[in-house]
């Protein structure tokens, strides 16, 4: 695990005054489209920073451009989070490095192949423990984190894929069903601590992760400045781009035994 | 007149996922994004066909067309690595527009040490066009601030390329047109300000010789362009405004732009612009400035991108879409070959309201395949009527080749292997540096006949 800046993150306020009001924010998944894109206005907002992801040469460039586009500190760790028995270690880094945490920003996530997924169980399961299990396990430590100090902000990214089952796109979206109910159980439990956490539900971004797809997809940086309002505001849930609001309202009232004969 | 060079049913009605910015010709492509340094060559695992690095696609013909091929479209490679804010020197990555580079160079007392007519083009993109500005004269072309870049070839070789290090594959890249390699990262030699003014001139004429005794005035002026009239004749021929700019040497503020708000909103029809039209617009311009000389501060997003304010501008020319022509022809017939061209263009009654006269400096650009030269540049729009704009176009680049001067590849639709080969009689030595996997519909078109030498 390496640090960018040369300076840890106290240090760094110590020696500019004005990044004493700077947001400390953990971002895991940093090099995911949407997190980056997020990352960008944080950035450009003095924000202290700490990324993680699991390619450390994309890491490095994206760790870069968002120290030179204004983020006070910029950390960075190498890690595959689906190692979750390594997460208390790297939590625990993370948020010593900044000082301290702000905002958790859980962003990392795999939309894996559903025609495959449905022949070879590994491959769902791969898609259900990266995106539902590992974020049970990271959101664990960082809901008590956040609990102890009575503090705190926790931005989930889940997807309005979850909302109902698609034969098109079923085992991402049961894995992002599961991750949103988690969330709205925890939502209930912390509220009462003083801590936030808001359910991001975007509808298809243009990112590399939806590339393939030929659909209508949302500008990622319209999408990004959303969520950092969303988290400024502390939304509970944010439908991004809000029209999958009353889209996914419609969707989640059809009938079943009409339903099962859409082509969706 | 033989239009082998010219598919005739290039023209398809379907809007095609990537345009250039002329919208012709149309082709259709897969879009393959870039969106990491590492991504090429192992996005190509699987593609049929040829590819092509491609930016915003801001060159007006098919120089960042491959039909029926792989777009490898940079945008998405668009951070920032490094800056010095002593020596100026930005690094980033290949995609990033220079939009954004001036976003964050401006507010830090920078800017572009050359810039083209529109700041949505690609740092790759201009490296790989050569691009040049109103600056050449002082500052040569956008090849010569770029101290260094990384060239991924598609057998997965990396090059640092440098004035001295794989120095062929630097002059060869530059202005190379994305054939010779996919460019990650470059570093930009940005240029210091004191604000975002620009102290302009505006100064009438009348003919090319009015035009070259202003350009002898004012030698050493920073920025110079002409807006020239190419739609009048005899007491009006060739009439223009001679433009100059410095950047004010005053400090003031150094705000970032903000966003373009105007959309230029759908398809103009195809009839709307003619004759008629095109001439009251350019005795408009030509008298809007009242006196023949004029004198002001301005900001420089007007003085540099007058046209990026509206976005899609080029709607403006119908689905049809525009060509553009862009000469530069050596001193020794540069007066009488523009003369020359600018009759025949007025003749043709075809021409369109965006000339622009102007003047390339000695500098010499460092790419093999550079379009600028010393000598007189004139570049202007014609929309597009099929069986006119194109057999003027042919007789146009005939005279170019007669008068010694040359077409410029990111703005052509019609030149022909003949013309070509004969513009860049260096394309044979070129020929070895492409990557084999790369290729343009501009390149198969000039290259793809045998030569007729």
């Amino acid at each position: 695990m390496s640090t960018l800046a040369t300076q840890p993150a106290a240090a760094a306020i110590a020696a500019n005054p004005n990044a004493r009001i700077a947001k400390k924010i953990l971002v895991l998944g940093a090099t995911s489209g949407i997190a980056e894109a997020t990352c960008r206005i944080w950035a450009a907002e003095g924000a202290q920073l700490f990324l993680v992801a699991r390619n450390a040469e994309k890491l490095a460039a994206v760790a870069a451009d968002l120290k030179l586009r204004g983020a006070s500190y910029v950390g960075t760790a190498v890690a595959d989070l689906d190692e979750t028995d390594k997460h208390a270690e790297l939590l625990t880094h993370a948020v010593n490095s900044l000082t301290g945490m702000d905002i958790a920003y859980l962003a990392h996530g795999i939309l894996g192949d559903q025609a495959r997924g449905e022949q070879e169980f590994q491959h769902a399961a791969q898609v259900i423990y990266t995106n539902f299990l590992a974020p049970v396990s990271l959101l664990t430590w960082l809901a008590n984190y956040c609990v102890q100090r009575h503090a705190g902000v926790i931005a989930v990214l889940s997807s309005v894929a979850g909302e109902r089952g698609r034969k098109s796109i079923y085992i991402y979206g049961s894995s992002k069903a599961g991750l949103t109910t988690f969330l709205g159980g925890l939502r209930n439990r912390v509220d009462r601590e003083g801590v936030t956490v808001i359910t991001i539900k975007p509808g298809p971004v243009d990112t590399a992760m939806t590339a393939h797809m030929k659909i209508k997809k949302a500008d990622v940086h319209k999408v990004a400045a959303s969520i950092v309002k969303a988290i400024d505001k502390r939304m509970d849930t944010l439908y991004v781009p809000s029209i999958f609001q009353p889209i996914m309202f419609i969707v989640r009232h059809i009938p079943e035994r009409i339903f099962k004969r859409l082509n969706l | 007149m033989s239009h082998s060079a010219v598919d005739p049913h290039a023209a398809t009605t379907a809007t095609p996922a990537f345009e250039s910015w002329g919208r012709y010709p149309k082709y259709d492509a897969k879009i393959v994004p870039l969106n990491w340094q590492s991504d090429f060559p192992g996005v190509m695992a699987g593609l049929r066909g040829g590819a092509l690095p491609v930016g915003l696609g801001r060159s007006y013909g098919d120089v960042c067309l491959l039909n029926h091929g792989n777009l490898l479209q940079t945008t998405g490679m668009d951070r920032l690595l490094d800056f010095d804010s002593e020596t100026g020197v930005l690094t980033a990555e290949a995609g990033v527009s220079l939009a954004k580079v001036l976003d964050f160079a401006v507010p830090r007392g920078y800017f572009l040490p050359v810039t083209p007519g529109t700041k949505y083009v690609t740092l790759g993109g201009a490296i790989a066009n050569d691009i040049h500005g109103k600056n050449h004269e002082a500052a040569g072309s956008f090849g010569n601030h770029i101290p260094s870049f990384e060239l991924v070839r598609s057998d997965g070789s990396r090059r640092l390329c440098s004035p001295t290090e794989n120095s062929e594959w630097y002059t060869a890249t530059i202005g190379g047109m994305g054939l010779t390699g996919v460019i990650t990262w470059a570093q930009l030699r940005l240029r210091p300000i004191v604000s975002r003014k620009i102290d302009y001139k505006g100064i009438q004429f009348h003919g090319i010789d009015e035009f070259l005794d202003l350009k002898q005035r004012f030698p050493n002026m920073e920025y110079t362009v002409s807006w020239v009239d190419c739609a009048s004749t005899g007491r009006n021929f060739a009439r223009g405004i001679f433009m100059l700019g410095e950047h004010s040497k005053e400090p003031g503020e150094l705000k970032p732009s903000p966003e373009p708000k105007l959309v230029f909103p759908f398809d103009m029809p195809g009839f709307a612009l003619n004759h008629t039209t095109v001439s009251l617009f350019n005795s408009i311009f030509f008298h809007k400035q009242r006196k023949p000389h004029v004198r002001k501060v301005l900001d420089y997003e007007p003085f540099f991108y007058p046209l990026d304010a509206v976005l899609h501008w080029n709607r403006m020319y119908g689905k049809r879409g525009l060509v553009q022509f862009q000469y530069a022809i050596p001193w020794q017939h540069a007066k009488e070959g523009t003369i020359a061209i600018l009759r025949e263009i007025a003749k043709s009654g075809l021409a369109s309201f965006l000339a622009v006269l102007k003047a390339f400096g000695e500098i010499p650009s460092l790419g093999m395949m550079s379009f600028p030269q010393a000598g007189i540049m004139l570049a202007l729009d014609f929309p597009i009527k099929p069986d006119l704009t194109f057999p003027l176009l042919q007789r146009l680049g005939e005279m170019t080749r007669e008068f010694g001067g040359r077409l410029y590849p990111a703005k052509d639709a019609a030149m022909t292997p003949a013309q070509f080969q004969a513009f860049y009689p260096q394309w044979e030595k070129f020929t070895k540096f492409r990557d084999p996997r790369l290729n343009s519909s501009f390149w198969e078109r000039v290259t793809g006949g045998e030569s007729i030498l």
